[in-house]
C-alpha cells in the first residue's frame, strides 16, 4: 500500500500557506526575538540616581562627590536641601540612593571616631539597590582612598584596610572575554522561538480540526494514527530547524555570534527539543474540548518553562523541590546545551546527560500522545 | 430605556450561561494563575545563592587548607571538591561548576570564572574573592539602610511583575474568542439582527469574564499576603482600585484582538504567543526599563504591564496612595478608553 504520509503533508503545508497570519507571523517572530530582545537584556545596573546630603563640606566630602559624579553608574541630577526631601524623593522614585555626609566627617575621621556616613537605597527592585549600593560604597571607598594616597598612609588608619595584606589574587573570564550578557540571552532567545513554536501551533492547528470537525472525516477515512500524527508534526519539525537556522544566521550577522562548538550539536538538540514539545502539545490537544481550554493548559506550562528553566534567573537559585520539578522541563536541558555548545563550545561527553534526558522526555511526551489519542469520539 | 437594561440584563445571562456551564474552562482559569503565583512567588528568586566551585590544589599548606574550609562554610558556595588542573576546562564546559579556584605552590590563587553568564560569573568572582580575602573590606565607617526592603527580598520586585503578567495574558485569553467564535459558529448573524446596540453586546460579553477575574484577584492578593509575605494592607484601596482598572484594560485587550482577528486560532496565537514575550521582557519585571536604549523605552510605553508593574510596586511595596501613581493611572485608563471604543468601532463594521 503507498503511503499517504507525503500527501497529508503536502495538505498541511497548502493550509499553512493559504493562512494570511501565520507565515508572516513567523518571519516576526525571530526577527523580534533575535534583532530587539537582545537589546533589552541587560542585567547590569547603570543610570543610578544619587542625591548626596553634605554636611561635612571638606575636601574629603567633596571628593566623594566628585567620584559619584564622574561615575558611569551614576547620574545626579536631583538635589535635595536636607534628609527629609531627599526621602521624599527616593520615595517617589527619583532617586536611587542617598548618601547622607555628617558634619566634621573628615575631622572626626582623622581622630578615629567619626559617625558614619548613612547610605539609603530604594530596594524596591532589591536587585538594583543591592549593586547601586554596593558601587556607592566602593566609590566612596575609592575616594577616601585616593586622598589617603596622597597625604600618605598615615592620615587614615588603613593599614588594616585589605589592600596593604591584599595576597595575590587573579581573576580570568573564560568563553565569554567581554562580558556581554547578550552573548549569554541570544542563544536562549532562540529556544524561546523554538518553544513558542513547537507548542502553539501543533496545538491550535489540530484543535481547529477538532473544533471544525474535520479531525471526524480523518478518523472515518483509513489514515492511521501514527501517520495522521506525523502528517501533523513533521511540518512543525521542519519549520522549528528552519526558524533556528534562521535565527543563528541574524545572530551572526548583527551580533557577530557564532557557535564556539559544533551546529550539528545545536542542531541535534533542537530537534530532540521539537520532538518532546510537539508530543507534549498533542497530548494538550487530544485531552482538551475547546481551542480556548486547550491554549489555557499550554500556557500554564509555557509560563513555567519560560520562567523556571534557566532562562532568566539560575536554576541553581531556586529551592531544591522547584529544581527538582526542573528536571521535567525539556527546556531546561536544551538552554543549557545552547549555551554550552554556542559560548564555550562543548563536546557531546560534556553534554550526554542534557541529551540523554532530552532524548528520555522526548520518548515518554510522544508515547503520552499516542495513549491519549483516541481515534473514534 | 428600561427596555433596554432588560435585554442588557439578559444578555449578561445569556453570556455568564455560556461561559459558567464549561466547568472545566472555569476551573482551569480559576486555578491556574494561583498556581503559577505560588509556583513562582516561591521558586524564582534573582538573587544568586548557590555558586558551584571547584578547587584546584598544588600543596596542602596550613592557609589553602584555610581558605578551602572558609569556602565550604559559606553559604552562598556550594563545593564540588578538588580536582585536578586538566579537568579544569571539562567541568566549566558541562557547566558543573561555575567557578574554580586555582591554588598554585608559591601562594598565589587564581580564579577561572566561567563567564557565559556575565552577570553570575561577576558576582561569582566578587563573592570568592572576598571569602579569599577573609572578609578584610575598608575600615570606613558606613552604614547602609535599604529602604522598603531590609531584607532585600527579590520577590517584592518580582511578585508585583508576575501578577501584573499573569492577569493580562489570561485576561486577554479570555476575551479574545468572545466576538471571534460568534462569528465562527454563525451566531454572529444572529446578534446582528438584535435590536440590542453593539456596545451593550461588547459589555455584556465582558461582564462573566470581569467576575472571574475579580475572583482571580481576591484570591492571588490573600494568598501574596498570607502566603508569600507580600505587604498588600499598605494602601488596600488604592490597590484594588488600581488592579480593577488594570483587569479592565486586560479584557479589553483581549476583545480588541477579537474584532480585529479572522479566527480564533489567530486571536489566541496574538494573546497567548505573540503578546507573551513584551510583556516578559519590556514590563521591567525581568530588565530594569530605565537601563534600556532609549528607543526600547520608548516602545515599552505601549507596554500596559510596564505601567501597572510601576505603580503596583508603589502601592504594593512602599504603600503609597492614588496621588503617587496618578500617572500610570492614567496612561492605563486611556489605554482602556481608547482600546474599548476601537472595538466597538470595529464591531459596527462588521454590522454593515
Amino acid at each position: 500500500m503507498k503511503s499517504v504520509l507525503p500527501i497529508l503533508i503536502r495538505k498541511e503545508l497548502t493550509q499553512f500557506r493559504r493562512n494570511k497570519v501565520l507565515p508572516r507571523l513567523l518571519i516576526m517572530m525571530p526577527l523580534m526575538l533575535v534583532l530587539i530582545m537582545p537589546l533589552v537584556t541587560q542585567m547590569d545596573v547603570k543610570n543610578v540616581s544619587v542625591v548626596v546630603i553634605d554636611k561635612d563640606r571638606s575636601s574629603l566630602s567633596m571628593r566623594m562627590e566628585s567620584h559619584l559624579t564622574h561615575s558611569d553608574y551614576f547620574r545626579m541630577d536631583e538635589s535635595a536641601a536636607d534628609y527629609d526631601e531627599a526621602v521624599r524623593l527616593l520615595d517617589q522614585g527619583h532617586v536611587d540612593i542617598i548618601v547622607s555626609i555628617p558634619q566634621h566627617f573628615e575631622r572626626d575621621m582623622q581622630s578615629g571616631h567619626a559617625k558614619p556616613i548613612l547610605l539609603v537605597a530604594n530596594a524596591v527592585n532589591a536587585t538594583k539597590g543591592a549593586q547601586g549600593m554596593q558601587y556607592a560604597m566602593q566609590t566612596i571607598a575609592s575616594a577616601v582612598q585616593e586622598l589617603a594616597t596622597e597625604r600618605g598612609l598615615s592620615t587614615f588608619d588603613l593599614e588594616q584596610s585589605g589592600l596593604s595584606t591584599n595576597r595575590l589574587i587573579t581573576v580570568q573570564n573564560r568563553y565569554n572575554p567581554t562580558s556581554n550578557y547578550r552573548h549569554f540571552m541570544l542563544p536562549a532567545l532562540m529556544i524561546i522561538l523554538l518553544l513558542l513554536v513547537c507548542c502553539f501551533l501543533p496545538l491550535l492547528n489540530i484543535m481547529t480540526e477538532k473544533e471544525h470537525g474535520t479531525i471526524e472525516q480523518i478518523n472515518v477515512t483509513p489514515v492511521g494514527r501514527l501517520e495522521f500524527m506525523l502528517a501533523k508534526l513533521i511540518p512543525y519539525w521542519l519549520m522549528a530547524l528552519v526558524l533556528l537556522a534562521f535565527a543563528m544566521l541574524l545572530a551572526w550577522a548583527v551580533y557577530g555570534l557564532v557557535p564556539a562548538g559544533h551546529s550539528a550539536l545545536i542542531f541535534l538538540g533542537a530537534f530532540l527539543f521539537a520532538l518532546c514539545m510537539s508530543g507534549f502539545a498533542v497530548s494538550i490537544a487530544n485531552i482538551s474540548n475547546t481551542m480556548q481550554q486547550a491554549i489555557f493548559v499550554m500556557f500554564f506550562f509555557v509560563m513555567q518553562f519560560m520562567l523556571m528553566s534557566g532562562l532568566f534567573t539560575p536554576v541553581d537559585s531556586m529551592p531544591v523541590w522547584a529544581q527538582a520539578l526542573t528536571y521535567l522541563f525539556p527546556p531546561r536541558y536544551i538552554i543549557h546545551i545552547m549555551r554550552a555548545v554556542y559560548l564555550k563550545g562543548a563536546l557531546l561527553s560534556d553534554l550526554w546527560f542534557d541529551f540523554t534526558m532530552l532524548a528520555v522526555l522526548a520518548t515518554a511526551f510522544n508515547i503520552l500522545a499516542t495513549i491519549t489519542y483516541k481515534k473514534q469520539n | 430605556m428600561a427596555n433596554d437594561m432588560s435585554t442588557f440584563v439578559s444578555f449578561i445571562k445569556k453570556e455568564c450561561t455560556h461561559i459558567f456551564r464549561d466547568v472545566r474552562t472555569m476551573l482551569i482559569v480559576l486555578l491556574m494563575p494561583v498556581v503559577l503565583m505560588m509556583l513562582f512567588g516561591f521558586a524564582i528568586s534573582t538573587e544568586i545563592n548557590n555558586i558551584n566551585v571547584a578547587a584546584v590544589v598544588d600543596r596542602y599548606t596550613p592557609e589553602v587548607r584555610h581558605d578551602l574550609t572558609a569556602l565550604e562554610q559559606n553559604p552562598y558556595i556550594t563545593m564540588r571538591g578538588v580536582i585536578r588542573e586538566n579537568e579544569v576546562d571539562g567541568c566549566l564546559r558541562s557547566g558543573d561548576c561555575a567557578a574554580v579556584v586555582m591554588f598554585d605552590a608559591q601562594g598565589r590563587r587564581n580564579i577561572v570564572l566561567d563567564a557565559s553568564n556575565s552577570s553570575l560569573s561577576a558576582s561569582a568572582g566578587s563573592y570568592v574573592q572576598s571569602i579569599l580575602n577573609r572578609g578584610q573590606q575598608m575600615p570606613l565607617p558606613v552604614t547602609t539602610y535599604m529602604r522598603h526592603n531590609p531584607q532585600l527580598k527579590s520577590a517584592y520586585n518580582f511578585v508585583p511583575g508576575v501578577i501584573g503578567l499573569i492577569f493580562i495574558l489570561i485576561c486577554a485569553m479570555m476575551t479574545c474568542v468572545s466576538v471571534v467564535r460568534e462569528k465562527e459558529t454563525g451566531t454572529m448573524e444572529v446578534l446582528l439582527v438584535s435590536p440590542i446596540k453593539p456596545f451593550y453586546i461588547v459589555l455584556a460579553k465582558m461582564v462573566p469574564y470581569f467576575i472571574v477575574s475579580m475572583i482571580n484577584l481576591a484570591t492571588i492578593l490573600i494568598l501574596s499576603d498570607l502566603v508569600l509575605d507580600m505587604p498588600i494592607s499598605g494602601n488596600l484601596p488604592t490597590l484594588l482600585t488600581l488592579c480593577t482598572l488594570y483587569i479592565i484594560l486586560s479584557l479589553v485587550l483581549g476583545l480588541f484582538v477579537s474584532t480585529m482577528a479572522q479566527s480564533q486560532m489567530v486571536a489566541l496565537l496574538i494573546c497567548a504567543m505573540v503578546m507573551m514575550i513584551p510583556m516578559i521582557m519590556l514590563s521591567g519585571m525581568m530588565f530594569p526599563v530605565e537601563n534600556l536604549p532609549p528607543v526600547l523605552k520608548q516602545l515599552t510605553y505601549i507596554v500596559p504591564a510596564r505601567w501597572f508593574n510601576d505603580a503596583i510596586r508603589k502601592v504594593m511595596v512602599e504603600g503609597l496612595g492614588l496621588t503617587a501613581i496618578w500617572k500610570e493611572f492614567l496612561i492605563l485608563a486611556v489605554m482602556a478608553v481608547g482600546l474599548f471604543a476601537t472595538s466597538i468601532m470595529k464591531f459596527n463594521d462588521r454590522l454593515e
